[in-house]
């Protein structure tokens, strides 16, 4: 009785979003500002609840939240903000030399009705991101967030709203159930994070509508460890791959480091630094510190369990490995060289498991992460320029990191995306804005200048005279029409 | 020999390991195959006509300018422009991640898939191959079956002056493109219809394979009263007959006009149309015939339709011995009538008319997005009311077509019509991953980022995230 409700309302619904999208307001550029100063003022006004909801959800430390969530979608608003009138406005178009057209520009046009499914390791970034570009773009929008992260849904879900024209942007909360009705909908663009399982689903129910889709997927993002000489460096390399993995949602972040690439004369003074610095960083109880986050639910507990149960996999671990169920807690986990075939070095791991796997020449991680598939990051820890121009043109990512990790994330002028299996499309500044709109070709032409041999019946001199006019060859052309340029072709060919 | 799904993996196979190779990357190597290109295009001119006339009964001149033409200017674009094309570009950074430098670089796919429609069998197979090979890829072409004697003629010459172990060419109909569509792929681009278009996005959600449609809608072209009526309706033909005898995807395929000034265009169309074709136009060397038999059927479905047996105004003739249809004009069609419901690809032209002209901005959005909208006005207002008002995948005010020869425009759809674009520099685009690279040295970071999170490190933090220079300086020296 429920879903059919939910059914017959969510299709009314829709229909009023559609019916208020055709009365133009959306496209206004007051509309965009007044809805992009609704989202800056929900993140400020609401940032404790924020902040509250992902320790709810996921454990989160509010310095991480802030750091992650917060203080990168106030800077995304900000930006947009102060930037969306430029965004909107169109872009000319060069003419070629020949005046066939007096002008040409491309126009940014919104899609229409636009939804974005968003997932529950980043809930309010992930969700307000892909937001900010949709709504600076003129479209309206549904906003389905996780339900894996129930309070941050639940904020989502009952106050957002009150910041924003809710004839233009609904948020629709809910499990799969509610995602699956959802997906068989018409949108006008549907933009997706989550995993590639999920990430197919979605594209083949957009395939009815032919609507166009972002996936932003995952992988197993590598980093590649090479010697460092001073031990201020390797120091620095080594805390920033703890926070990509332990200070980042405890691992399961997209762009997280899913596993290290070392020399293997190197592996024990790392292991020893990995260990050293986690001791600095979260000290001697990490569960105590409160600073690592909690796993999201049971089901990705057993998961982490199981990733850690097989057989040779558990031999290789040297430091941590024990988990707290109740707590939703895995203790930061170092493992070395676990076999290459066990789940652990062939899935996604999305949690606070590092493994380390040994090579004899560093040189030898280029080949061992193209056996794996395209990953949203690579992470290289290397001065050596030799090694840096290798990886970056012998390797395939979304993005390429040199001595650091997950910042990335926070350049608005990268553009942040996937490829292969880790997804396509990409969004962040003004990329967002462009991933949600249609780049719409307006070309003018007057009365003025017409090409009589445009047209039928056919003769020598016109076919000359138009395919001068077609390569754009002003002075081919009054070659022709002085009678200067003999055509090489056969008066039987031109009349036939 | 059959070309089934296991040929398929094993072609496919066999260009991973070139593109492996990175022998595509380099700049001399796309070069060489763009000149080769050019070369092929020049050289083969006649044989290439030929195939076009075996096909289609092209005119010459139509093939010459529209598919040859556009080709070379296509590979003199990219030949004059790839190098900087393959530059990487300075992304600026701010204070949050100091010191650090950016870029994106281009790089190429890897191995993908063209799939070509019967219409422009060369331009449109070509077209998304020179893009795919300057920007880096290895590439396959399946060329149209419907227009056999060119794909015949593709499979040749790509085979004689291309590289081959780099760009091949399936021939082949349902089957063979089931096969490959059941690979996997790095992009696919797709020209033709919607149905076939939907076959093609579903196979490549199964490998999250990015594609581009190039699909096609009712393009629809509304003339108002204050125009130059010879002039409109020359280029209206123009991008009508002139074009495949309206066998194009961004033909005008229904005009909308007042009652008023109806039968003032329809008189202008008739006088320049026998201009054009002369008296007895199913004769006329100057039209193309209907591509194949059963688009003949589908088209004269649309004139035996009992909703427009009266409306035909001009034309009509058909031979289906020659498959040959006159250019027809058809007014004041019921709107719910068939030639109506669905793209026409053909020489009939329905006139559909309206009290005021504003009227026709709500009758072309009550249907689907087309590739092309067209106006012709000498209103400046009603101009840009146009511009903001219709969706299309482009418009072009007071001509018809021509817009596609201007490269630094992105040819495309939107909504039903398609998804993504090419042409110029949009091809290498469209076949490029942007990788966003970051470099960052070993210094400038202190302790602020890292736990255990203290006060100032938050601050700090805080500051550093708003890009905040004075916040951040503050903080760390302990005044905020």
């Amino acid at each position: 009785m429920e879903f059919f409700s939910l059914e017959t309302n969510l299709e009314n619904d829709l229909n009023n979003m559609r019916k208020y999208y055709e009365s133009g307001k959306t496209k206004e550029a007051s509309w965009r500002e007044s809805q992009l100063k609704g989202l800056r003022n929900f993140v400020i006004e609401n940032e404790e609840n924020i902040l509250k909801s992902l320790k709810k959800d996921l454990g989160k430390h509010h310095v991480e939240a802030f750091r992650d969530e917060v203080g990168i979608l106030k800077r995304s608003i900000d930006l947009a903000i102060k930037s969306f009138r430029k965004w909107m406005s169109g872009k000319e178009a060069k003419l070629p030399q020949i005046a066939l057209l007096s002008s040409a520009e491309i126009v940014a046009e919104p899609l229409g009705l636009v939804l974005i499914i968003s997932s529950w390791n980043f809930p309010f970034g992930v969700s307000l991101e892909p937001l900010i570009g949709a709504v600076a773009a003129g479209n309206i929008v549904v906003l389905k967030p996780s339900e894996m992260a129930p309070f941050s849904s639940s904020l989502l879900g009952t106050v957002l709203p009150n910041y924003l024209d809710i004839n233009g942007i609904k948020v629709i909360e809910g499990g799969p159930e509610v995602g699956e009705q959802l997906l068989h909908k018409k949108w006008d663009k549907i933009f997706f994070t989550g995993s590639a399982r999920v990430g197919r689903i979605v594209m083949s129910a957009a395939v009815e509508h032919l609507t166009p889709v972002t996936l932003e997927l995952g992988g197993k993002c590598p980093a590649l460890l090479d010697s460092l000489s001073t031990s201020w460096d390797r120091e620095m390399a080594v805390k920033r791959i703890l926070l990509a993995k332990y200070g980042s949602c405890a691992g399961q972040a997209c762009i997280a480091i899913d596993y290290v690439l070392v020399e293997k004369s190197f592996s024990s003074t790392l292991v020893e630094l990995l260990k050293e610095n986690i001791q600095k960083m979260f000290g001697d109880n990490p569960k105590a510190s409160n600073t690592i986050g909690r796993i999201v639910n049971r089901k990705h507990c057993n998961r982490i369990k199981s990733l850690l149960n097989e057989p040779k996999v558990k031999e290789s671990v040297v430091f941590g490995g024990s988990m707290d169920e109740d707590d939703l807690f895995m203790e930061p986990t170092i493992l070395l060289d676990p076999p290459l075939e066990s789940a652990i070095m062939t899935e996604e791991i999305f949690g606070p498991l590092l493994p380390i796997i040994t090579l004899e020449k560093i040189e030898d991680g280029i080949q061992f992460i193209n056996s794996k598939g395209k990953p949203l990051a690579i992470y290289a820890f290397t001065k050596n320029q030799t090694l840096q121009r290798r990886m970056l043109s012998e390797t395939s990512s979304g993005s390429i990191v040199f001595n650091d990790a997950i910042l990335q994330y926070v350049a608005d002028t990268l553009p942040f995306g996937g490829i292969g299996d880790s997804g396509f499309g990409k969004y962040h500044g003004k990329f967002s804005f462009d991933t949600f709109s249609h780049h719409k070709a307006v070309a003018r032409r007057s009365y003025y200048t017409d090409f009589w041999f445009r047209f039928p019946p056919w003769n020598l001199n016109k076919f000359q005279l138009l395919e001068e006019a077609y390569n754009l060859n002003y002075i081919g052309m009054l070659l022709v029409l002085l009678g200067l340029k003999r055509s090489k072709r056969s008066l039987y060919m031109a009349c036939n | 020999m059959v070309f089934d799904g296991e040929a398929a993996a094993s072609l496919v196979k066999e260009l991973r390991l070139s593109f492996n190779s990175g022998k595509t990357r380099s700049y001399e190597w796309r070069i060489s195959q763009l000149k080769a290109f050019l070369k092929m295009v020049v050289e083969q001119e006649d044989q290439i006509v030929e195939a076009l006339r075996s096909d289609l009964a092209k005119p010459p001149l139509e093939t010459v300018v529209y598919e040859i033409g556009m080709l070379k200017n296509s590979c003199e674009v990219t030949l004059k422009e790839l190098k900087q094309w393959m530059t990487p570009e300075k992304a600026k950074t701010s204070i949050t991640t100091f010191p650090s430098s950016a870029e994106i670089v281009p790089e190429p796919l890897g191995v993908v898939l063209v799939i070509s429609a019967w219409n422009y069998p060369f331009l449109l197979s070509l077209d998304p191959v020179v893009g795919a090979i300057a920007a880096g890829n290895a590439v396959v072409l399946k060329p149209s079956e419907i227009a056999p004697a060119s794909s015949a003629l593709l499979l040749k010459l790509l085979g004689e002056y291309m590289d081959n172990s780099c760009v091949r060419v399936v021939e082949g109909a349902v089957d063979e493109t089931t096969a490959l569509l059941q690979q996997k792929w790095d992009k696919i681009l797709y020209t033709g219809n919607g149905k076939v278009g939907r076959i093609v996005m579903a196979a490549a959600a199964k490998h999250l394979t990015p594609v581009i449609l190039e699909l096609g809608g009712k393009s629809p072209t509304v003339v108002d009263s204050n125009v130059n009526l010879e002039v409109t309706a020359r280029r209206i033909i123009s991008g009508k007959w002139g074009c495949n005898n309206g066998q194009a995807c961004i033909s005008p395929d229904y005009i909308i006009t007042t009652k008023d000034f109806a039968p003032k265009l329809v008189d202008a169309l008739k006088i320049e149309l026998e201009n054009c074709f002369g008296k007895n136009p199913l004769e006329s060397v100057d039209l193309s015939r209907i591509v194949s038999s059963n688009h003949f059927a589908r088209l004269t479905k649309f004139l035996d339709d009992d909703k427009v047996s009266g409306k035909i105004v001009f034309g009509g003739e058909k031979d289906e011995s020659k498959l040959r249809i006159a250019p027809t004009l058809l007014l004041d069609v019921p709107r719910d009538s068939l030639i109506m419901s669905e793209e026409i690809f053909g020489p009939l032209l329905p006139i559909i008319t309206v009290n005021k002209l504003e009227e026709s901005f709500d009758f072309i959005n009550e249907g689907t997005k087309p590739l092309a909208a067209y106006l012709f006005t000498n209103d400046n207002k009603f101009k840009e009311e146009f511009v903001k008002n219709v969706s299309a995948g482009g418009l072009l005010i007071n001509d018809t077509v021509l817009h596609l020869v201007v490269h630094t425009l992105p040819f495309g759809g939107v909504g039903e019509s398609g998804m993504g674009a090419y042409h110029g520099k949009f091809s290498f685009d469209a076949f490029t991953h942007r990788k966003a690279i970051l470099y960052r040295g070993f210094t400038g970071d202190g302790s602020i980022r890292y736990p255990p999170y203290t006060d100032t490190k938050q601050k700090t933090m805080k500051a550093l995230v708003a890009g905040d220079v004075t916040g951040v300086v503050r903080a760390l020296f302990g005044w905020s």
